[in-house]
């Protein structure tokens, strides 16, 4: 399947696919990785490396922050994939690729692609939006 | 102006657009990125183009005494806010700039302005037009005073395409509450997404506090940047005009069912709220309380103290709290035991003071994000219910409002 590219990169990683959506800023510890939202189903989940599918964004504009600080901390998602747009999110991922030099890709699928990946599946993400 | 090129490729806008301010929120420190991230734009010369509010940072900068955290952090903090400053913006250090009379824009007035709450207050109550700017694309927008011409910004995106309506079984006494708000901005955030709704129903002229609360709510809940409600906003004098005369594409009803779901799901305490059981402390003003929003809870008191070792905390802007210097409003609230909090709040942080026992709040966002946060239960009730519970140590519950169950 292919995306539209919000913030290019190259990522391989198993699937994560949250069940809730989740805001990354209250929702994820950036220096662990983990899910602290204690109201998300998934709560306490490691999300370091894994690439995020996430149906739909909730929540705060300090996401961009979170995932910046992730990266930094090398406890970011692999890649983000997603059903709809998110400005907060692109923009954490390409400021941390200019401070960093490393790129969390951010691709938004159709929501018929994006339901078809399996929690678990092993994933790649190119730098064109492709995913297998 | 890459960041914000990449904001109008992501929101797929053919240009970029003039505005007239910026609120910022990239101010309060989430690690060195944030640190890295203003230092590179300071490199680089950097000042914002347009008048340019903060909103909270990490720390109450007029009372450091109340910090009961790492030293170091609190310092880290400081030097982020400080360093904002020096980009030009204005030191409002509020997550409510649209209580301070020069930083609220008028109808139509393009902005760009981060914090989820105040997104949704500019476009819903305001009529002030932004998108949702979050971090870093704020600052970016206020430097190079320029926005992608998209969503929110154009008429076309700010139609409601949602409808909801109360049910007929909720009961008046929760109508005429400002439990109400919260709660319904849960239920709207997460039956609306990212879209935009409209509550047709409603009695008209809801309160800018109410609708603040609700706003709040319904942007933790889900991704809403805008609703309108009949009669209370300024672009839905009538349902037909929020839809733009055309169909809505979904319409539904919210039942005293799903306001009760709600309203238990921003209670984490489980037996810890059960009427009767101690509480540790109450924390109002989140988003920042306004000045009739004091008021209320100063009248709530009615000369009453919180009970000994409960703590009753208000979180407000350091413009407001000035003003409530001035009139007396504030020492009078000292007086009362109530503890007031400005330039950040009590779920960033480390302010309340350490309690195995459940806080109480009558926010939404509050109840949503402080367990994450800062490790706490919540129980969740209306501003009553909060601060009579503080001054009996005990949650009390409203029978007015929520009936039997």
């Amino acid at each position: 399947m292919k995306g539209r590219v919000l913030a290019a990169g190259r990522a391989e990683g198993r699937a994560l696919v949250l069940d809730e959506p989740l805001s990354l800023w209250g929702g994820m510890d950036p220096h662990s990785g983990k899910v602290i939202d204690a109201r998300h189903p998934q709560q306490g989940a490691q999300l370091s490396g894994r690439v995020l599918v996430m149906r739909a964004v909730r929540g705060s504009s300090s996401s961009s922050s979170i995932l910046a600080e992730a990266v930094r901390a090398h406890s970011a998602p692999a890649a983000i994939l997603m059903a709809e747009p998110d400005l907060i999110l692109a923009v954490g991922a390409a400021v941390a690729a200019e401070l960093y030099g490393v790129g969390v890709p951010v691709v938004v699928l159709s929501p018929d692609d994006l339901a078809l990946i399996a929690d678990g599946a092993a994933l790649r993400v190119e730098p064109d939006g492709t995913v297998t | 102006m890459r960041l914000v090129v990449l904001a109008a490729e992501a929101l797929d806008a053919r240009r970029l657009i003039p505005i007239t301010g910026a609120h910022v929120d990239s101010c309060l420190y989430h690690g060195e990125a944030s640190i890295d991230f203003v230092d590179r734009l300071l490199d680089g010369g950097a000042r914002v183009a347009v008048p340019t509010t903060l909103n909270v940072g990490a720390l109450d900068l007029l009372h450091p005494e109340l910090w009961r955290g790492d030293r170091s952090a609190a310092e880290r903090g400081r030097v982020l806010m400080e360093r904002y400053r020096q980009l030009g913006c204005t030191p409002t250090y509020t997550c409510a700039p649209y209580q301070l009379a020069f930083a609220r824009p008028g109808i139509g007035e393009q902005v760009a302005w981060a914090e989820s709450n105040a997104i949704v207050f500019c476009n819903s109550v305001l009529g002030a037009r932004t998108e949702r700017y979050g971090d870093f694309s704020d600052i970016a927008c206020a430097i190079t005073g320029r926005v992608p011409d998209a969503g929110l910004h154009r008429d076309e995106g700010r139609r409601a395409v949602l409808v909801l309506r109360l049910a007929d079984d909720v009961p008046r006494g929760l109508r005429e509450s400002d439990a109400l708000y919260p709660v319904l901005g849960l239920v709207l955030g997460s039956r609306a997404s990212s879209r935009v709704a409209v509550l047709d129903g409603l009695p008209g002229g809801v309160s800018e506090d109410r609708l603040k609360a609700l706003g709040a709510a319904a942007a933790s809940s889900g991704a809403v940047a805008m609703f309108h409600v009949v009669g209370s906003t300024p672009e839905a004098p009538t349902l037909a005009s929020a839809l733009q005369d055309r169909d809505a594409e979904e319409e539904g009803t919210v039942t005293m069912a799903d306001l009760r779901a709600a309203r238990d799901q921003l209670t984490t305490a489980g037996e810890g709220a059960v009427p009767g059981r101690p509480i540790g402390c109450v924390s109002l003003g989140t988003p920042h309380a306004s000045l009739a929003e004091m008021e209320a809870i100063e009248a709530e008191l009615a000369g009453s103290q919180p009970a000994p070792g409960v703590e009753l905390l208000i979180s407000t802007s350091r413009h407001l709290l000035a003003e409530a210097e001035e009139s007396g409003l504030a020492r009078r609230l000292r007086d009362s035991g109530v503890e007031l909090l400005v330039d950040t709040c009590s779920y960033i942080a480390p302010v309340l003071r350490p309690s195995p026992l459940p806080a109480m709040t009558d926010s939404a966002k509050w109840a949503f994000y402080a367990p994450g946060n800062i490790g706490v239960e919540v129980v969740f009730g209306s501003r009553r219910e909060c601060v009579r519970s503080a001054i009996a140590g005990t949650v009390w519950r409203d029978p007015a409002v929520w009936g039997e169950a």
